[in-house]
């Protein structure tokens, strides 16, 4: 139990660290890497909430395949230092008043819902729950439509990207005669 | 552990990452800080199955992890696009569709 604890605030200072590394780092490469440090804090809470195959998938696609995609597009864009705005700019005041603003209405939402099974360790949970066994029984038996959708959208986000970032021989030379 | 810690801190983690999508500039950094905000939801969504004890909620944060990554390609095929182009990779320097 203490040590369950213990492990929730480990893991709660590495997620929320990693976060506020995201949005403080001006370097895009540094920001990543701090990312990949809260997703695996974020799969160690994961684990805690008895999500054992979530945890393992947010390890290995997100913070394994996802990211290492993010690393190779910030090594081929440059991954160089961004200026910080003009002093006294709308939008950087606006910016984190809008972020408090919300996390004071997102408070409230949590402490005024009233659901008194949010102050309890949660229902008592049969064998085998968050398994790959029970996950893949509920995907392929209940949830078949969103899970062909899901398989149909990577497909064709994966297409989408390679048309999107494919050399185009038209525009190139469109560019170079704007050039030269 | 109560599963009202969990919230919070999925509370706190959505809001960290909406305050990094208001202030960076680079598109980059804002698909990271999207990442952060999907993140936070999907805790949220993990901690609630918990606390009914239905692992319907894990096949939801699931789908929610599918539909982060083909946002991400997406958003990466964009930016290579535009550094393809020449075209600066700032958000406040894309203006062409200001009316």
């Amino acid at each position: 139990m203490l040590l369950e604890q213990i492990l929730f605030f480990i893991a709660a200072a590495g997620a929320l660290g990693g976060a506020l590394g995201v949005v403080a780092m001006r370097n895009p490469f540094y920001a990543t890497l701090s990312l990949i440090c809260h997703l695996i804090a974020l799969a160690v809470l994961f684990l805690l909430l008895q999500a054992q195959f979530l945890a393992a998938a947010q390890i290995v696609v997100y913070a394994g395949a996802v990211m290492v995609l993010y690393v190779f597009v910030v090594a081929y864009v440059g991954g160089q230092d961004e200026p910080m705005r003009p002093a006294g700019g709308v939008a950087a005041g606006l910016g984190p008043l809008f972020a408090i603003v919300l996390l004071i209405e997102v408070a409230i939402a949590v402490i005024g819902s009233g659901l008194s099974a949010l102050d309890t360790q949660g229902a008592k949970l049969g064998a085998g729950f968050g398994e790959p066994g029970q996950i893949g029984e509920l995907l392929l038996k209940q949830f078949l439509i969103p899970f062909e959708a899901a398989s149909f959208l990577l497909l064709v986000a994966a297409v989408g990207a390679v048309v999107l970032a494919r050399r185009r021989r038209g525009l190139e030379e469109l560019d170079e005669g704007a050039a030269g | 552990m109560d599963v009202v810690w969990f919230v919070v801190l999925s509370a706190f983690i959505f809001c960290i990452g909406a305050a990094g999508v208001m202030t960076r500039r680079n598109p980059l950094v804002i698909l990271l800080c999207l990442e952060l905000m999907l993140n936070g939801g999907n805790l949220a969504l993990i901690a609630f199955a918990r606390m009914h004890g239905n692992a319907e909620g894990q096949i939801f944060a699931l789908i929610v992890m599918v539909v982060a990554a083909c946002e991400v390609v997406v958003g990466l095929g964009l930016i290579v696009a535009m550094y393809r182009r020449k075209i600066p990779i700032d958000v406040d320097s894309m203006s062409e569709l200001r009316g």
